[in-house]
């Protein structure tokens, strides 16, 4: 059977010494190249759960009223949006669950590529030769924080209807051409009946376009170049260790995807996530004190509580509140991440290509550098919260705010200390423990030699 | 109905209950996560624990190793003993993993036909959504079982290719490139038209843009208010000077856009003894009726929460607060400019009308915005 297939394919196509070559590539067996895998997958849910949801889904601001089968809400003025939303949760079979598991596979997708950047940073993946696939994953990122953005706020429902509203004021931010980019990506000034077809458009085709050619070119990359190696016995830059795409990580592989889908389907039927008929439809004059965004932009609006609440001005123009920390601040921590490869070749003065990883305590600054920016973004995400928080805790705001800002610098500065600190003790610790091994010198000239 | 066995669950299902299994789930996610974290750390510091650590980890990667570890420690072992060993572990192994795999794999057809029932028989969100990830995950078990202990790893090791690419290649691409252009002729003008035509897909995509109406022209600064709109709750009434009590609100929208989120103002009435208002505004506020734009001039949430004793508006957003005896100034939180404020008069009937636009352009600020 297989056999008569092959043939059939192979007189056509003459792929069997493609595929057969395919079959030997090898991926290593360590837990942390997962990470990237479940980002992988939690995509393919996401298109899988979206499809579905997009036969649904209204995307028009006309006013309705609505009567299905959500009682508290029947005859209560709402956007056909929201109302499409109400009908998919209540009233079609499954419907429920299937938004809940779209919802929480985007959280999923998010935090699986910022725990696979993790990895890549603290253990120098980007090096040479992967510049441009850490920069392709940062574009990911990017796309998939946008995206993610712009799938809970077209819901049209009073929590995302802040969310919305915060969004606009930030692109509005953009020096000289935020008004046009604005109008551009909501139609108006909102709100304006072309901004959820809009959102919806860009929600539905362009982001998940791009995201979708960007994988392909990531996992392109990944094919040609291999992955790296953890080091160890055995592993060099010349050879790539673990185990065959067929049989053994084929298998696993569908097990993880499997794993992943069965999680998103666990969470999507017993953990509640966003649950908009309780918010609401989006009205001009109720509020929802508490309001927070999904947990990816957390530290953009932490940000936007802490930064102080300064009048500035550029010559006769006013620079809006919201552009330091919506718009700056986001832009310079992404092209720091864009540059971080040719920012460490500065620091280690290190320009060869690698295919064994540096374990963080190798590289005590990068690391110190990491751990000091992951709680910077900690305590804005914290802040993000401050007045959740500030209630529960029983004490002031503005008090609150005024500890996280002074936090948000002695935070870092303390973390950094001692993830630098613990990294040398392990270094010094493993140096004694293990005699130093002659390192195995790579030097691409000699290989060169032989090769011609 | 079986639709209504669908969706009753999720509404009635109660806060603490939620807040119990999501504290459950993040807790359990950090005992792990913080204990695999602490075992490395602790291994990283004492390398003499890692021994024994890394050797179970060679053993569990490595199945070939494994059976060597199985391996009498004294040398007296004969050849056949040591055989013996390997085969009896690898049948064991056989044993063992095909039992787990059977076991995962009926666990999931279990979970399938919970799924499918619930589905056919309109039962809840939970058993759906149970037996979907029940028949997954014991879908997902067999297969990783399988790779485990019923294929026989062996650590492959590949020889990469070296990323230092040979100079000749490059040479050869030129090479090829620069025949391939010579060609061409009149080369100057197909880069000319090549050029040209970007171009114009470029004015085409800019046109287009228009279509999409992203030229603001004046609506970023301007609302409908203008001089004699009188001010009108929602549902259509009008607001006579004494129709608030002091330490009162009310949203209030021009009469002829009742609704409209960006004309959207508060009216707030307070004693007009205490008012500070700048000298310019002194007859903004007739018998203490203040109005002001309802959209944070920060990042444009709906600026909805009144503190009376303090006369402070308060934004829920980023809770910003301004001070309404005063031009509704900023006084805390993230917001650096009042809201813009609508002078008012009231008409021969006693009716509050606008008595002009808003002092500023309401709504969050952009680089263009007069201020
Ligand atoms: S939007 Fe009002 S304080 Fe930020």
């Amino acid at each position: 059977m297989i056999a008569s297939i092959a043939r059939w394919l192979d007189s056509r196509t003459r792929a069997a010494k493609f595929a057969r070559s395919i079959m030997n590539h090898v991926f290593p067996d360590h837990w942390s190249f997962m990470l990237g895998e479940i980002a992988l997958y939690a995509f393919v849910i996401l298109v899988i759960t979206g499809t579905f949801m997009a036969l649904f889904f209204d995307g028009s601001s006309a006013d309705v009223v609505y009567h299905g089968s959500y009682a508290p809400l029947v005859g209560v003025h709402m956007s056909s949006a929201y109302q499409s939303v109400l009908h998919l949760s209540f009233d079609v079979p499954a419907g429920l669950v299937i938004r809940q598991m779209h919802h929480w596979a985007a959280d999923i997708f998010l935090g699986a590529i910022a725990a696979h950047l993790l990895r890549i940073y603290f253990t120098a993946a980007y090096r040479k030769p992967r510049e441009l696939n850490w920069m392709i994953g940062l574009t990911l990122l990017l796309l998939a924080i946008a995206n993610g953005f712009l799938g809970y706020s077209i819901c049209d429902d009073l929590l995302s209807g802040a969310g919305l509203r915060i969004g606009y004021s930030i692109l509005l931010s953009v020096p000289v051409i935020g008004p046009w980019l604005t109008f551009l990506a909501f139609g108006g000034t909102i709100p304006v009946s072309a901004t959820i077809p809009r959102l919806f458009a860009m929600h539905i085709f362009l982001f998940p376009a791009l995201i979708a050619t960007l994988i392909g070119a990531h996992l392109a990359l990944i094919w040609r170049q291999m992955h790296t190696n953890y080091p160890g016995k055995g592993r060099n830059d010349r050879v790539i260790v673990g185990s065959r795409l067929w049989p053994s990580y084929t298998l696993k592989s569908i097990g993880l995807f499997l794993f992943v889908f069965a999680v998103v389907a666990a969470l999507g039927s017993f953990v509640q996530i966003d649950p908009v008929w309780i918010y609401g439809p989006f009205k001009a004059d109720a509020i929802l004190p508490g309001a927070q965004p999904d947990w990816y932009l957390g530290w953009i609006e932490g940000a936007m509580r802490l930064f102080p609440s300064v009048n500035t001005h550029f010559g006769k123009w006013l620079i809006p509140e919201v552009f330091f920390p919506g718009f700056l601040f986001p832009a310079v921590v992404f092209i720091l991440l864009y540059a971080f490869p040719f920012i460490d070749k500065l620091i280690s003065l290190d320009f060869r290509a690698h295919n064994v990883l540096r374990m963080p305590w190798e590289q005590p600054f990068n690391t110190a550098l990491g751990c000091a920016v992951l709680a910077f973004l900690s305590v804005l995400f914290v802040a993000g919260g401050d007045d959740v928080i500030a209630v529960a805790a029983g004490a002031p705001l503005a008090w609150m705010r005024e500890l996280l800002r002074y936090l948000a610098f002695a935070a870092p500065l303390l973390t950094g200390v001692v993830a630098y600190a613990i990294c040398e003790t392990i270094r010094r610790r493993r140096s004694r423990a293990i005699p130093a091994q002659p390192a195995e010198p790579f030097e691409r000239s000699e290989v060169n030699v032989e090769m011609r | 109905m079986s639709e209504n066995g669908l969706h009753r669950e999720r509404p009635d299902l109660d806060q603490a209950t939620e807040r119990k299994i999501r504290t459950t789930a993040w807790f359990a996610t950090g005992v792990m996560l913080s204990w695999n974290l602490g075992k490395r750390v602790a291994f990283a510091l004492f390398p003499s624990l890692c021994a024994q650590q890394s050797e179970k980890q060679v053993a569990a990667s490595n199945p070939s190793q494994l059976a060597n570890s199985d391996r009498p420690s004294s040398s007296r072992a004969s050849d056949l003993n040591l055989t013996l060993a390997h085969e009896t572990h690898l049948l064991r192994r056989r044993r063992w993993g095909t039992f787990l795999v059977g076991c995962s794999f009926a666990a999931s057809i279990a979970g399938f036909l919970l799924f499918f029932t619930a589905y056919w028989t309109g039962g809840s969100n939970q058993m759906l959504g149970g037996g979907l990830a029940l028949f997954l995950s014991g879908w997902a078990a067999a297969f990783i079982f399988w790779a485990h202990l019923l294929t026989a790893h062996k650590e492959a090791v590949e020889p990469r290719e070296d990323m230092q690419p040979p100079a000749r290649d490059r040479e050869e691409f030129e090479q090829a490139f620069c025949d391939g252009s010579r060609e061409l002729q009149r080369r100057g003008l197909l880069k000319l038209i090549t050029a040209t035509g970007l171009g114009f897909v470029a004015l085409t995509v800019v046109s287009l843009f228009r279509s999409l109406g992203f030229n603001p022209n004046n609506a970023l600064y301007t609302t409908v208010w203008k001089r004699g709109q009188r001010l009108m709750t929602e549902d259509g009434k009008t607001i006579r000077a004494d129709t608030l009590e002091p330490g009162s609100t009310v949203i209030v929208f021009p009469e002829e856009s009742l609704g409209s989120e960006k004309a959207q103002t508060v009216l707030v009435r307070v004693d007009p003894s205490q008012l500070q208002l700048p000298d310019s505004r002194h007859d903004w506020a007739p018998q203490g009726n203040l109005a002001y734009s309802r959209v944070c001039t920060h990042a444009g949430c709906a600026v909805g929460l009144y503190l009376r004793t303090a006369h402070m508006l308060m934004c829920p957003c980023h809770q910003s607060t301004f001070d309404v005896l005063r031009g509704a100034q900023p006084t805390g939180g993230p917001a650096a400019r009042p809201l813009p404020q609508l002078p008012l008069y009231v008409d021969s009937d006693g009716n509050l009308r606008a008595a002009g636009g808003f002092s500023t352009p309401p709504g969050p600020g952009f680089w263009g915005m007069p201020s």
